[in-house]
Protein backbone atom coordinates (compact mmCIF):
# COMPACT_ATOMS: atom_id res chain seq x y z
CA UNK A 1 0.00 0.00 0.00
CA UNK A 2 1.27 3.44 -0.93
CA UNK A 3 0.82 6.47 1.27
CA UNK A 4 -2.04 8.74 0.10
CA UNK A 5 0.45 11.39 -1.05
CA UNK A 6 2.45 8.89 -3.10
CA UNK A 7 -0.77 7.52 -4.52
CA UNK A 8 -1.91 11.02 -5.53
CA UNK A 9 1.37 11.75 -7.29
CA UNK A 10 1.43 8.34 -8.96
CA UNK A 11 -1.95 9.13 -10.49
CA UNK A 12 -1.12 12.74 -11.34
CA UNK A 13 2.13 12.17 -13.25
CA UNK A 14 0.66 10.05 -16.10
CA UNK A 15 -2.11 12.62 -16.53
CA UNK A 16 0.50 15.32 -17.19
CA UNK A 17 2.51 12.99 -19.45
CA UNK A 18 -0.63 12.35 -21.50
CA UNK A 19 -1.80 15.99 -21.56
CA UNK A 20 0.50 18.80 -20.37
CA UNK A 21 -2.52 21.06 -19.76
CA UNK A 22 -3.72 18.68 -17.04
CA UNK A 23 -1.06 20.29 -14.83
CA UNK A 24 -3.13 23.47 -14.45
CA UNK A 25 -5.57 21.72 -12.13
CA UNK A 26 -3.00 19.48 -10.43
CA UNK A 27 -0.15 21.91 -9.71
CA UNK A 28 -1.96 24.21 -7.21
CA UNK A 29 -2.97 21.24 -5.02
CA UNK A 30 0.23 19.27 -5.50
CA UNK A 31 2.07 20.11 -2.28
CA UNK A 32 -0.89 19.56 0.06
CA UNK A 33 -2.03 16.37 -1.69
CA UNK A 34 1.15 14.95 -3.17
CA UNK A 35 3.60 16.03 -0.48
CA UNK A 36 6.89 17.94 -0.64
CA UNK A 37 8.56 17.68 -4.02
CA UNK A 38 5.31 16.90 -5.88
CA UNK A 39 5.38 20.19 -7.78
CA UNK A 40 8.92 19.59 -8.95
CA UNK A 41 7.97 16.09 -10.12
CA UNK A 42 4.98 17.42 -12.09
CA UNK A 43 7.15 20.08 -13.75
CA UNK A 44 9.55 17.36 -14.84
CA UNK A 45 6.68 15.55 -16.54
CA UNK A 46 6.19 18.60 -18.81
CA UNK A 47 9.45 17.84 -20.68
CA UNK A 48 10.28 21.49 -21.28
CA UNK A 49 6.84 22.58 -22.55
CA UNK A 50 7.63 26.26 -22.11
CA UNK A 51 4.21 27.65 -23.06
CA UNK A 52 2.55 25.61 -20.30
CA UNK A 53 5.26 26.58 -17.81
CA UNK A 54 4.68 30.25 -18.66
CA UNK A 55 0.92 30.07 -18.15
CA UNK A 56 1.36 27.98 -15.01
CA UNK A 57 3.64 30.65 -13.56
CA UNK A 58 1.29 33.47 -14.49
CA UNK A 59 -1.64 31.70 -12.81
CA UNK A 60 0.41 30.62 -9.80
CA UNK A 61 0.37 31.81 -6.21
CA UNK A 62 3.68 32.55 -4.46
CA UNK A 63 4.28 28.91 -3.54
CA UNK A 64 3.71 27.74 -7.10
CA UNK A 65 5.91 30.47 -8.54
CA UNK A 66 8.66 29.62 -6.09
CA UNK A 67 8.48 25.95 -7.08
CA UNK A 68 8.79 26.90 -10.76
CA UNK A 69 11.64 29.38 -10.26
CA UNK A 70 13.72 26.93 -8.25
CA UNK A 71 13.23 24.17 -10.84
CA UNK A 72 13.79 26.18 -14.04
CA UNK A 73 17.38 25.04 -14.56
CA UNK A 74 16.28 21.40 -14.61
CA UNK A 75 13.50 21.83 -17.17
CA UNK A 76 15.32 21.98 -20.54
CA UNK A 77 14.02 25.45 -21.31
CA UNK A 78 17.12 27.09 -22.78
CA UNK A 79 16.52 30.86 -22.49
CA UNK A 80 12.74 30.76 -22.99
CA UNK A 81 11.87 31.36 -19.34
CA UNK A 82 14.00 34.44 -18.68
CA UNK A 83 10.79 36.53 -18.71
CA UNK A 84 9.58 34.65 -15.64
CA UNK A 85 12.80 35.45 -13.81
CA UNK A 86 12.45 39.10 -14.75
CA UNK A 87 8.86 39.05 -13.45
CA UNK A 88 10.03 37.64 -10.12
CA UNK A 89 12.69 40.36 -9.88
CA UNK A 90 9.92 43.00 -10.13
CA UNK A 91 8.26 41.70 -6.94
CA UNK A 92 9.12 42.68 -3.39
CA UNK A 93 8.92 39.12 -2.10
CA UNK A 94 12.40 38.13 -0.93
CA UNK A 95 11.70 34.44 -1.54
CA UNK A 96 10.91 35.08 -5.21
CA UNK A 97 13.77 37.52 -5.74
CA UNK A 98 16.27 35.06 -4.24
CA UNK A 99 14.90 32.21 -6.35
CA UNK A 100 15.10 34.38 -9.48
CA UNK A 101 18.87 34.60 -8.96
CA UNK A 102 19.25 30.84 -8.73
CA UNK A 103 21.08 28.74 -11.35
CA UNK A 104 18.65 29.58 -14.17
CA UNK A 105 18.65 33.35 -13.65
CA UNK A 106 22.40 33.37 -13.27
CA UNK A 107 22.76 31.46 -16.54
CA UNK A 108 20.35 33.51 -18.65
CA UNK A 109 19.86 37.06 -17.30
CA UNK A 110 21.69 39.74 -19.26
CA UNK A 111 24.43 41.67 -17.47
CA UNK A 112 22.31 44.70 -16.64
CA UNK A 113 19.40 42.68 -15.21
CA UNK A 114 21.74 40.41 -13.29
CA UNK A 115 23.58 43.35 -11.65
CA UNK A 116 20.28 45.04 -10.76
CA UNK A 117 19.08 41.74 -9.30
CA UNK A 118 22.17 41.40 -7.11
CA UNK A 119 21.80 44.98 -5.89
CA UNK A 120 18.14 44.33 -5.14
CA UNK A 121 19.22 41.37 -3.00
CA UNK A 122 21.46 43.68 -0.98
CA UNK A 123 18.56 46.12 -0.55
CA UNK A 124 16.29 43.30 0.63
CA UNK A 125 18.90 41.84 3.00
CA UNK A 126 19.04 38.63 0.99
CA UNK A 127 22.50 37.14 1.62
CA UNK A 128 24.62 37.21 -1.53
CA UNK A 129 25.30 33.52 -0.92
CA UNK A 130 21.81 33.00 -2.35
CA UNK A 131 22.96 34.21 -5.78
CA UNK A 132 24.08 31.31 -7.97
CA UNK A 133 27.47 31.61 -9.66
CA UNK A 134 28.09 35.11 -8.41
CA UNK A 135 31.85 34.67 -8.82
CA UNK A 136 31.48 33.84 -12.52
CA UNK A 137 29.13 36.79 -13.20
CA UNK A 138 30.81 39.32 -10.95
CA UNK A 139 32.33 42.20 -12.97
CA UNK A 140 33.82 45.67 -12.52
CA UNK A 141 30.46 47.40 -13.05
CA UNK A 142 28.77 45.35 -10.32
CA UNK A 143 31.71 46.11 -8.01
CA UNK A 144 31.24 49.82 -8.71
CA UNK A 145 27.50 49.63 -8.00
CA UNK A 146 28.10 47.87 -4.68
CA UNK A 147 30.83 50.37 -3.73
CA UNK A 148 28.53 53.29 -4.44
CA UNK A 149 25.81 51.68 -2.35
CA UNK A 150 28.27 51.12 0.50
CA UNK A 151 29.20 54.82 0.31
CA UNK A 152 25.48 55.73 0.57
CA UNK A 153 25.13 53.54 3.64
CA UNK A 154 28.19 55.06 5.30
CA UNK A 155 26.93 58.58 4.57
CA UNK A 156 23.68 57.67 6.31
CA UNK A 157 25.51 56.16 9.27
CA UNK A 158 24.20 52.67 8.52
CA UNK A 159 26.26 49.48 8.62
CA UNK A 160 27.51 47.96 5.36
CA UNK A 161 26.63 44.24 5.19
CA UNK A 162 29.65 41.98 5.55
CA UNK A 163 29.01 40.12 2.28
CA UNK A 164 29.03 43.46 0.44
CA UNK A 165 32.29 44.53 2.10
CA UNK A 166 33.86 41.28 0.97
CA UNK A 167 33.07 42.09 -2.65
CA UNK A 168 34.32 45.68 -2.88
CA UNK B 1 -4.05 35.54 24.58
CA UNK B 2 -4.24 34.31 20.98
CA UNK B 3 -6.65 35.93 18.54
CA UNK B 4 -7.85 34.80 15.10
CA UNK B 5 -9.65 37.57 13.19
CA UNK B 6 -11.93 35.60 10.85
CA UNK B 7 -12.83 38.57 8.64
CA UNK B 8 -10.51 41.50 8.01
CA UNK B 9 -9.62 43.38 4.82
CA UNK B 10 -5.89 43.86 5.30
CA UNK B 11 -5.50 45.16 1.74
CA UNK B 12 -6.90 48.44 3.00
CA UNK B 13 -4.67 48.57 6.10
CA UNK B 14 -1.09 49.68 6.59
CA UNK B 15 1.86 47.54 7.58
CA UNK B 16 1.83 49.33 10.95
CA UNK B 17 -1.55 47.72 11.61
CA UNK B 18 0.00 44.25 11.34
CA UNK B 19 2.53 45.30 13.97
CA UNK B 20 -0.18 46.62 16.32
CA UNK B 21 -2.34 43.55 15.75
CA UNK B 22 0.49 41.22 16.67
CA UNK B 23 1.17 43.23 19.82
CA UNK B 24 -2.53 42.84 20.74
CA UNK B 25 -2.41 39.06 20.33
CA UNK B 26 -3.60 38.55 16.75
CA UNK B 27 -1.81 35.52 15.27
CA UNK B 28 -4.08 34.58 12.36
CA UNK B 29 -6.47 36.30 9.96
CA UNK B 30 -8.76 35.39 7.11
CA UNK B 31 -9.18 38.08 4.47
CA UNK B 32 -12.31 37.65 2.38
CA UNK B 33 -12.41 39.16 -1.09
CA UNK B 34 -14.39 42.37 -1.31
CA UNK B 35 -14.38 45.69 -3.13
CA UNK B 36 -11.61 48.26 -3.58
CA UNK B 37 -13.37 51.33 -2.21
CA UNK B 38 -14.22 52.24 -5.77
CA UNK B 39 -16.00 49.89 -8.20
CA UNK B 40 -13.88 47.68 -10.45
CA UNK B 41 -14.52 47.91 -14.17
CA UNK B 42 -13.06 44.65 -15.48
CA UNK B 43 -12.17 41.07 -14.60
CA UNK B 44 -8.41 41.68 -14.69
CA UNK B 45 -8.77 44.02 -11.74
CA UNK B 46 -10.14 41.09 -9.71
CA UNK B 47 -7.35 38.78 -10.78
CA UNK B 48 -4.59 41.13 -9.64
CA UNK B 49 -6.47 41.52 -6.35
CA UNK B 50 -6.81 37.75 -5.89
CA UNK B 51 -3.11 37.37 -6.68
CA UNK B 52 -2.31 39.92 -3.96
CA UNK B 53 -4.47 38.02 -1.45
CA UNK B 54 -2.53 34.86 -2.34
CA UNK B 55 0.91 36.45 -2.52
CA UNK B 56 1.71 39.84 -1.12
CA UNK B 57 -0.69 39.89 1.85
CA UNK B 58 0.35 36.53 3.38
CA UNK B 59 3.97 37.57 2.84
CA UNK B 60 3.44 40.94 4.53
CA UNK B 61 1.48 39.34 7.40
CA UNK B 62 4.07 36.62 8.01
CA UNK B 63 6.73 39.23 8.65
CA UNK B 64 4.73 40.35 11.65
CA UNK B 65 4.08 36.84 12.93
CA UNK B 66 0.53 36.61 11.57
CA UNK B 67 -0.85 33.71 9.50
CA UNK B 68 -2.87 35.02 6.57
CA UNK B 69 -5.43 32.94 4.66
CA UNK B 70 -8.14 34.18 2.34
CA UNK B 71 -11.64 33.57 1.07
CA UNK B 72 -12.23 34.32 -2.61
CA UNK B 73 -15.43 35.28 -4.42
CA UNK B 74 -17.23 37.80 -6.55
CA UNK B 75 -18.56 40.12 -3.84
CA UNK B 76 -22.26 41.06 -3.62
CA UNK B 77 -21.80 44.74 -4.53
CA UNK B 78 -19.99 44.03 -7.78
CA UNK B 79 -22.18 41.05 -8.70
CA UNK B 80 -24.53 43.68 -10.16
CA UNK B 81 -21.99 44.95 -12.69
CA UNK B 82 -22.00 42.96 -15.96
CA UNK B 83 -18.41 44.07 -16.60
CA UNK B 84 -17.30 42.03 -13.57
CA UNK B 85 -19.47 38.92 -13.94
CA UNK B 86 -16.74 37.16 -15.94
CA UNK B 87 -14.76 36.64 -12.75
CA UNK B 88 -17.09 33.75 -11.89
CA UNK B 89 -15.48 31.79 -14.72
CA UNK B 90 -12.00 32.45 -13.24
CA UNK B 91 -12.88 31.44 -9.69
CA UNK B 92 -12.61 27.65 -10.07
CA UNK B 93 -8.86 27.80 -10.72
CA UNK B 94 -8.34 30.14 -7.77
CA UNK B 95 -10.34 27.98 -5.38
CA UNK B 96 -7.67 25.27 -5.72
CA UNK B 97 -4.96 27.38 -4.07
CA UNK B 98 -3.39 26.32 -0.77
CA UNK B 99 -4.25 29.41 1.25
CA UNK B 100 -7.90 29.63 0.14
CA UNK B 101 -9.93 28.39 3.12
CA UNK B 102 -13.44 29.47 2.05
CA UNK B 103 -15.58 30.97 -0.66
CA UNK B 104 -16.50 34.52 0.34
CA UNK B 105 -17.81 36.96 0.87
CA UNK B 106 -20.94 36.12 -1.05
CA UNK B 107 -24.57 37.06 -0.42
CA UNK B 108 -26.80 40.08 -0.86
CA UNK B 109 -26.07 43.80 -0.95
CA UNK B 110 -29.10 45.36 -2.64
CA UNK B 111 -31.09 42.12 -2.95
CA UNK B 112 -31.10 42.01 -6.75
CA UNK B 113 -31.64 39.06 -9.09
CA UNK B 114 -28.01 39.38 -10.28
CA UNK B 115 -26.75 39.12 -6.70
CA UNK B 116 -28.88 36.05 -6.14
CA UNK B 117 -27.52 34.33 -9.27
CA UNK B 118 -23.92 35.01 -8.22
CA UNK B 119 -24.69 33.88 -4.65
CA UNK B 120 -26.21 30.58 -5.80
CA UNK B 121 -23.47 29.92 -8.35
CA UNK B 122 -20.81 30.44 -5.68
CA UNK B 123 -22.54 28.21 -3.13
CA UNK B 124 -22.32 25.51 -5.79
CA UNK B 125 -18.62 26.28 -6.36
CA UNK B 126 -18.00 25.92 -2.62
CA UNK B 127 -19.56 22.48 -2.61
CA UNK B 128 -17.61 21.39 -5.70
CA UNK B 129 -14.37 22.49 -4.07
CA UNK B 130 -15.20 21.17 -0.60
CA UNK B 131 -14.87 24.65 0.93
CA UNK B 132 -16.91 26.40 3.63
CA UNK B 133 -18.67 29.67 2.77
CA UNK B 134 -18.54 33.14 4.33
CA UNK B 135 -21.83 34.93 3.71
CA UNK B 136 -22.20 38.71 3.98
CA UNK B 137 -25.61 39.98 5.10
CA UNK B 138 -26.89 43.28 3.71
CA UNK B 139 -26.60 46.42 5.81
CA UNK B 140 -29.81 47.85 4.36
CA UNK B 141 -33.00 45.87 5.07
CA UNK B 142 -30.87 43.48 7.13
CA UNK B 143 -33.51 41.29 8.76
CA UNK B 144 -35.36 40.56 5.50
CA UNK B 145 -32.03 40.05 3.73
CA UNK B 146 -30.80 37.62 6.38
CA UNK B 147 -34.04 35.61 6.19
CA UNK B 148 -33.72 35.36 2.42
CA UNK B 149 -30.02 34.47 2.77
CA UNK B 150 -30.93 31.52 4.98
CA UNK B 151 -33.57 30.39 2.44
CA UNK B 152 -30.98 30.40 -0.36
CA UNK B 153 -28.47 28.48 1.81
CA UNK B 154 -31.11 25.86 2.69
CA UNK B 155 -32.19 25.50 -0.94
CA UNK B 156 -28.55 25.00 -2.03
CA UNK B 157 -28.36 21.93 0.20
CA UNK B 158 -25.05 22.97 1.74
CA UNK B 159 -24.69 21.74 5.34
CA UNK B 160 -25.27 24.67 7.77
CA UNK B 161 -22.10 23.74 9.67
CA UNK B 162 -20.13 24.80 6.57
CA UNK B 163 -21.73 28.25 6.41
CA UNK B 164 -20.81 31.39 8.36
CA UNK B 165 -23.43 34.16 8.23
CA UNK B 166 -21.71 37.46 8.99
CA UNK B 167 -22.47 41.02 10.10
CA UNK B 168 -25.22 39.86 12.45
CA UNK B 169 -26.82 41.97 15.18
CA UNK B 170 -29.57 41.74 17.80
CA UNK B 171 -32.23 41.61 15.07
CA UNK B 172 -30.72 38.75 13.08
CA UNK B 173 -28.76 36.53 15.48
CA UNK B 174 -31.77 34.47 16.56
CA UNK B 175 -32.73 33.16 13.13
CA UNK B 176 -29.13 32.22 12.34
CA UNK B 177 -28.72 30.49 15.73
CA UNK B 178 -31.78 28.39 14.84
CA UNK B 179 -30.44 27.57 11.35
CA UNK B 180 -27.34 25.72 12.57
CA UNK B 181 -25.04 28.06 10.63
CA UNK B 182 -22.07 29.76 12.34
CA UNK B 183 -22.73 33.32 13.53
CA UNK B 184 -20.35 36.17 12.68
CA UNK B 185 -20.28 39.65 14.20
CA UNK B 186 -18.35 42.65 12.93
CA UNK B 187 -17.30 45.06 15.66
CA UNK B 188 -16.99 48.65 14.48
CA UNK B 189 -16.32 52.00 16.14
CA UNK B 190 -19.66 53.57 15.10
CA UNK B 191 -21.77 51.16 13.10
CA UNK B 192 -22.48 47.40 13.11
CA UNK B 193 -21.78 45.91 16.59
CA UNK B 194 -19.79 47.28 19.55
CA UNK B 195 -17.91 45.27 22.23
CA UNK B 196 -20.51 45.73 25.00
CA UNK B 197 -23.46 44.69 22.83
CA UNK B 198 -21.37 41.77 21.55
CA UNK B 199 -20.71 40.51 25.05
CA UNK B 200 -24.43 40.83 25.87
CA UNK B 201 -25.18 38.55 22.90
CA UNK B 202 -22.53 36.06 24.03
CA UNK B 203 -24.25 35.95 27.44
CA UNK B 204 -27.62 35.36 25.81
CA UNK B 205 -26.63 32.91 23.07
CA UNK B 206 -23.51 31.27 24.52
CA UNK B 207 -20.12 30.89 22.89
CA UNK B 208 -20.74 27.97 20.49
CA UNK B 209 -20.67 28.77 16.74
CA UNK B 210 -19.98 32.44 17.58
CA UNK B 211 -17.24 34.35 15.71
CA UNK B 212 -16.12 37.92 16.29
CA UNK B 213 -14.28 39.98 13.69
CA UNK B 214 -13.08 43.53 13.15
CA UNK B 215 -13.89 43.43 9.40
CA UNK B 216 -11.52 46.39 9.25
CA UNK B 217 -11.63 47.87 5.76
CA UNK B 218 -11.85 51.22 3.97
CA UNK B 219 -14.41 52.66 6.36
CA UNK B 220 -13.87 53.90 9.91
CA UNK B 221 -12.84 50.63 11.50
CA UNK B 222 -10.30 49.24 13.94
CA UNK B 223 -8.25 46.05 13.54
CA UNK B 224 -7.93 45.81 17.34
CA UNK B 225 -11.67 45.43 17.98
CA UNK B 226 -11.26 41.68 18.41
CA UNK B 227 -8.94 42.30 21.36
CA UNK B 228 -11.39 44.80 22.85
CA UNK B 229 -14.14 42.19 22.78
CA UNK B 230 -11.83 39.74 24.56
CA UNK B 231 -11.09 42.32 27.25
CA UNK B 232 -14.78 43.16 27.73
CA UNK B 233 -15.60 39.44 27.90
CA UNK B 234 -13.09 38.96 30.72
CA UNK B 235 -14.36 42.05 32.55
CA UNK B 236 -17.92 40.70 32.24
CA UNK B 237 -17.02 37.45 33.94
CA UNK B 238 -16.23 35.15 31.02
CA UNK B 239 -13.22 32.89 31.59
CA UNK B 240 -10.04 32.72 29.52
CA UNK B 241 -11.23 29.47 27.99
CA UNK B 242 -14.42 31.18 26.73
CA UNK B 243 -12.32 33.93 25.17
CA UNK B 244 -10.07 31.35 23.54
CA UNK B 245 -13.09 29.51 22.15
CA UNK B 246 -14.68 32.59 20.56
CA UNK B 247 -11.50 34.30 19.40
CA UNK B 248 -9.40 31.31 18.38
CA UNK B 249 -10.95 27.83 18.45
CA UNK B 250 -14.22 28.75 16.71
CA UNK B 251 -12.54 30.33 13.65
CA UNK B 252 -10.04 27.44 13.54
CA UNK B 253 -12.92 24.93 13.62
CA UNK B 254 -14.91 26.76 10.94
CA UNK B 255 -12.13 27.44 8.42
CA UNK B 256 -10.39 24.17 9.35
CA UNK B 257 -13.19 22.41 7.48
CA UNK B 258 -11.32 23.39 4.29
CA UNK B 259 -8.45 21.08 5.24
CA UNK B 260 -6.13 23.91 4.18
CA UNK B 261 -5.75 26.00 7.33
CA UNK B 262 -2.02 25.98 8.07
CA UNK B 263 -1.19 27.43 11.49
CA UNK B 264 2.06 25.54 11.98
CA UNK B 265 4.83 27.36 13.80
CA UNK B 266 7.17 29.31 11.59
CA UNK B 267 5.15 32.40 10.99
CA UNK B 268 6.77 33.98 14.04
CA UNK B 269 10.01 34.46 12.15
CA UNK B 270 8.42 34.72 8.74
CA UNK B 271 9.60 33.37 5.40
CA UNK B 272 11.92 36.30 4.94
CA UNK B 273 15.43 37.41 5.51
CA UNK B 274 16.23 39.58 8.47
CA UNK B 275 15.36 43.19 7.78
CA UNK B 276 13.56 42.78 4.46
CA UNK B 277 12.26 45.71 2.43
CA UNK B 278 9.02 46.10 4.34
CA UNK B 279 10.74 46.44 7.65
CA UNK B 280 13.49 48.61 6.21
CA UNK B 281 11.20 50.72 4.07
Amino acid sequence: MKEPAQEWLAQALPQVEADPHAIHRLFPQAERRGGPGARRALLGALHGHHAVIHSLYEAGDSGERLAILTALHELDLEGTAVGLVEDALRTNDARLVAAALGPYGSAWLDDHSFRQGVLKCVFMSIPLAAVAELDRRFDAELARMLSDYAAELRAAGRPVPRDVLERI
Amino acid sequence: MRIFDPHIHMTSRTTDDYQRMHAAGVRAVVEPAFWLGQPRTNVGSFLDYFDALLGWEPYRAAQYGIHHHCALALNPKEANDPRCAGVLAELPRYLLKDSVVAVGEVGYDSMTAEEERAFEAQLALAQENDLPVLVHTPHRDKAAGTRRTLDVVRAAGIPPVRVLIDHLNEMTVGMVADSGCWMGFSIYPDTKMDPDRMVALLKEYGTDRMLVNSAADWGRSDPLKTRQVADVMLAAGFGEDDVDQVLWRNPVAFYGQSGRLDLAAGSEAGPDYAGNTIKRG
